[in-house]
């Protein structure tokens, strides 16, 4: 019987995703009722659930990619991969006041240079305060803290070491994670409470998977906005870092 | 026109070729990457909505195809929180846990430093935006 529920499971892995995130949102929910009383997010608690949930499947599989590396639940991995997600995102879109995105637009558009040249400089300087005084080494860990993406996509096109790559990813990934977890906590003082406050914060905090969290933590009818900007860092950040901004490192450090 | 599936075939039609552009806008700038398909798709679908809008040829099916999607944001993005690399992040060391929080402390900082620039009479709108759809 067991053995059966099991092969049932492990062929409907999709299926079964639904059910399982469904249960969270539920458990979650509730938590959120009872236990905040509604001062939490009932979507805050489900991605902490989530991070939680990843944390073991690491931990259990030795794998990267969370709780979708045990075998029984990679349906999550295919419902919270890339795909599911940038078709969830832009479904949104019908959400978007256009008055109100295309009044945003500009300072949108400034807030991802700062997002991308910010997060870049502050990551070289740590790099540099850590040791890693070679103008390779400050690039990557740099292009890092933009996203988790864009650091190793630097470090691939200028030759950076696998285990810089390594440091650059595991940065990216802490900042999205921070992001996801503080959006909520730090939504008052940053204001967001309007369009153009979300298409800001896309442009700034970077990643789409921190913005989109942290925004659906906070104030869902906020996220389409926001992943307006944000689905823009890391394309603008892959342009940048390994070419103006290592230039510019090597520059100034040789 | 008026189909559930409709509705969702244009939001793939969008999700494609939005994506398709992002690659090729990518490439010819080199970027090695997509650069802003998923931003490119919704500006596509917003033009096409408020086309539709003005037409009048806008379905409840229609919306309901795309809706759905949208209604399940939510639920994808926990299964996309649950299938971060939490162990890789926490094991990170020294200069990736400084480098990631104090850049994002910068970050929230300078959020908050140009929302606080936002006109008074551009925060009523914008919230009135907002508080609509929220209901």
């Amino acid at each position: 019987m067991l053995e059966m529920l099991k092969a049932v499971t492990l062929h409907n892995g999709l299926v079964f995703a639904f059910a399982f995130i469904g249960v969270i949102m539920l458990m979650s929910q509730q938590l959120s009722r009872t236990l905040t009383f509604g001062r939490v997010h009932g979507s805050a608690i489900a991605i902490l659930i989530g991070l939680g949930l990843a944390y073991w499947g690491g931990i259990e599989t030795g794998g990267s990619k969370g709780l979708a590396d045990v075998k029984i639940f990679a349906g999550v991995g295919l419902m919270g991969g890339a795909m599911f997600r940038d078709f969830a995102i832009v479904s949104t879109a019908f959400e978007v006041h256009a008055e109100e995105a295309a009044r945003a637009g500009v300072v949108g558009f400034v807030a991802l240079f700062i997002g991308t040249i910010v997060p870049f400089i502050i990551g070289a300087s740590i790099a540099y305060a850590f040791g890693y005084t070679d103008a390779i080494a400050m690039t990557t860990i740099g292009a890092g803290a933009v996203t988790y993406i864009v650091g190793p996509v630097t470090g691939a096109a200028i030759g950076a070491s696998s285990d810089l790559m390594a440091l650059s990813i595991a940065t990216g990934v802490i900042k999205a994670i921070c992001v996801m977890v503080f959006t909520p906590v730090a939504a008052k003082f940053m204001r967001l409470q309007t369009p153009r406050a979300a298409m800001v914060f896309g442009g700034l905090a970077g990643t789409v998977s921190g913005v989109t969290a942290g925004l659906a933590a906070t104030d869902r009818a906020l996220v389409p906005y926001g992943a307006l900007t944000a689905t823009f860092h890391t394309g603008l950040g892959c342009l940048m870092c390994p070419s103006v901004l290592y230039l510019a490192v090597k520059a100034i450090f040789g | 026109m008026n189909t559930i599936i409709i509705g969702t075939a244009m939001l793939a039609l969008c999700h494609l070729t939005g994506l398709f552009l992002g690659d090729v806008l990518g490439w010819a700038i080199g970027a090695r990457a997509n650069v802003g398909g998923v931003g490119i798709a919704m500006l596509m679908l917003v033009l096409i909505r408020l086309y539709m809008v003005k037409k009048g040829i806008l379905g409840k099916k229609f919306e309901e195809g795309v809706n759905y999607w949208g209604a399940m944001y939510i639920p994808v993005v926990v299964a996309m929180a649950a299938q971060q690399n939490v162990v890789a992040a926490l094991r990170g060391g020294h200069v990736a846990l400084l480098a990631a929080v104090v850049t994002f402390t910068s970050c929230f900082c300078i959020i908050s430093f140009m929302n606080r620039m936002e006109s008074k009479e551009s925060i009523e709108k914008g919230m009135a935006v907002i508080k609509d759809k929220e209901h």
